[in-house]
């Protein structure tokens, strides 16, 4: 399928910008025991995508598991250079939100996180780079 | 939906009336309330606290800020599991620079006026909370058993908001708060299967992966078993929140908010019903043992954290024998416990039979295990899903008595009658 110029939108739960290559996930994954927050390598064994990197890449998964560890090795992620470039959920997850917010907060880094509907999310799944605009409520989200 | 509605004192503490770390605490909190659509915040009556384990500079930048901006909690405040061993400090294994920087954590949520328990299962202390009480808990299997089997009422917190909570005393009135979202929403049904399999720590653990694994962020609801202990329970709930991000579960007759099953799904029909039968978990149960083949270099239990009955089982099972010297065995539990079994003359006991008692953390998260050759056995099927990631171990999981004579052979032992026919 060409995505080229399909513009989609989604609710800004984290305001900021990014473009990047995009990595979409088949499953959840658990920030803790799960992601490397120095390499943003996936280590979950468990996951089909284990070995990835979700290091600058625009992380478009269905939504947040496990342990509610994930806000700190999220924040640690954005603080050390592991973390996604942003991330777009198919359902909220604050504990994502709250590791961004608090990153934010103290380093000034801003990560976006964007909440997409179902048929926003189904138009990601064959995107190989997504452009994120979430400084407003509704962001806007370019698929290529 | 409402819009989020703040009163009179909510909006001084956001002003920054009560202090910095109290303005910092209440955006937070009001943060996670617009992001999970709460109207309105509530008093809670305790918290306990997931960030006190140490992730990076960023779990001790976010403390001090709040300690030098002068915070303090409200409400009585307890500690999860940090990365050391306080009390076994010679346990780890890990750098000086990582035990310096958990000391340096713990001191700082100290500072704050939280308890030094170092615990993840606050719910084995004295003073845990009542049905109905409105918490703010960290830690997913001490939120899984909070609201499964005590019938307290917390979301799934986690690092950061834990301790916001814990300064401003309120939290987001959103999720599992709420009576329509603790109803159950799918239905587990779980086939016949032998006394001695319904009885087993392994059912619990294995069952608890599956539903995990298929809950999908749904409540589940568990029909068919009739009695279990908070043990059996709390290994339920571990699985559950480990392979699955679940927040409560019920059990029809067992639980507090399922006496019946049209009062588990609240006179709703099940979203979806989904039957569990023996091979399911004997498949969950192989699948927790990747390593299977391999020697035993080492027994982990106690994850979550063992408790004063766990521990009696424990002795029954050692039945006085001495452990063999080709396998380390490690007891994580918290200190408090710790301090009981003391008292009973037991921690002597079990260290003369050669048992390692590891408290205020966990092998599952922290290098404290020694390296053998070998795999490591465990009866938590939280241990074996974790573990691989965070320390490289490899797990093979079975029961308790599995893992107590696994130790005194110095070799695998299976009990067959576990699976098989009554």
């Amino acid at each position: 399928m060409n995505h080229s110029g399909v513009t989609i939108e989604g609710e800004t739960l984290i305001e900021g910008v990014a473009s990047a290559a995009a990595l979409v996930l088949a499953e959840p994954v658990s920030f803790w025991g799960g992601v490397d927050s120095a390499t943003g390598e996936i280590i979950d064994g468990h996951h089909p995508q284990a070995g990835k990197s979700v290091a600058g890449r625009v992380l478009v998964m269905p939504s947040g598991r496990g342990s509610s560890s994930s806000s700190s090795v999220l924040a640690e992620a954005i603080r050390s250079g592991g973390a996604p470039a942003a991330i777009l959920l198919g359902q909220n997850d604050p504990i994502l939100v709250l590791g961004a917010v608090v990153a934010q907060q103290l380093y000034g880094t801003r990560m976006p996180v964007v909440l997409l509907d179902a048929a926003a999310y189904d138009a990601c799944r064959n995107a190989t780079r997504i452009e994120v605009d979430a400084e407003s409520e509704r962001a806007t989200i370019r698929l290529s | 939906m409402r819009p989020l509605q703040l009163d009179d004192e909510e909006q001084a503490l956001l002003r920054g009336d009560a202090g910095r770390a109290a303005q910092i605490s209440a955006e937070i909190v009001v943060r996670m309330a617009k992001a999970t659509g709460a109207d309105r915040l509530i008093p809670i009556a305790s918290a306990h606290i997931d960030g006190c384990l140490y992730h990076g500079p960023v779990s001790t930048d976010f403390a001090r800020q709040l300690v030098d901006a002068g915070g303090a909690v409200r409400v009585p405040t307890t500690l999860n599991v940090g990365a050391i061993d306080m009390i076994h400090p010679e346990l780890f294994r890990g750098s000086a620079e990582a035990a310096a920087s958990s000391r340096e954590l713990a001191r700082l949520y100290a500072a704050l006026g939280c308890r030094s328990t170092w615990t993840c299962a606050p719910y084995q202390l004295s003073d845990r909370p009542a049905f109905g009480e409105h918490i703010a808990w960290a830690e997913s299997n001490a939120i899984v058993f909070a609201n499964s089997v005590l019938g307290a009422r917390t979301a799934r917190y986690g690092d950061f908001i834990d301790i916001a909570a814990a300064i401003i005393g309120r939290v987001p009135y959103s999720g599992l708060h709420r009576d329509e979202d603790r109803l159950g929403q799918v239905l587990f049904r779980l086939d016949r299967i032998s006394h001695r399999l319904a009885d087993s720590d392994v059912l619990f653990a294995t069952l608890g992966h599956i539903i995990g694994r298929h809950a999908e962020g749904q409540i589940p609801v568990v029909e068919g078993i009739d009695h279990a202990s908070e043990d059996q329970l709390k290994a339920l709930g571990a699985a559950a929140a480990s392979s699955g991000s679940i927040g409560m579960f019920h059990v029809v007759g067992v639980t507090p908010e399922a006496e019946t099953l049209p009062m588990a799904f609240g006179g709703r029909p099940p979203l979806r019903v989904i039957d569990v039968s023996r091979e399911d978990l004997l498949a969950a149960a192989a699948e927790l043992s990747p390593s299977v083949s391999e020697p035993i270099g080492a027994v982990s239990v106690g994850t979550p954290h063992f408790s004063l009955d766990e521990f009696r089982m424990l002795r029954t099972l050692i039945g006085g024998r001495a452990l063999s010297p080709r396998i380390d065995f490690y007891v994580s539990t918290g200190r408090d416990v710790m301090h009981e079994i003391d008292e009973q003359g037991w921690l002597k006991e079990l260290q003369n039979a050669g048992v390692q008692i590891v408290t205020d953390t966990c092998t599952y998260i922290t290098p404290i295990i020694k390296y053998r050759t070998g795999v490591v056995m465990t009866n938590s099927a939280k241990w074996a899903w974790y573990a691989p990631s965070n320390t490289g171990l490899r797990p093979v999981f079975g029961s308790l008595r599995e893992c107590v004579e696994t130790a005194v052979n110095g070799e695998l032992w299976r009990d067959e009658s576990l699976w098989r026919d009554d």
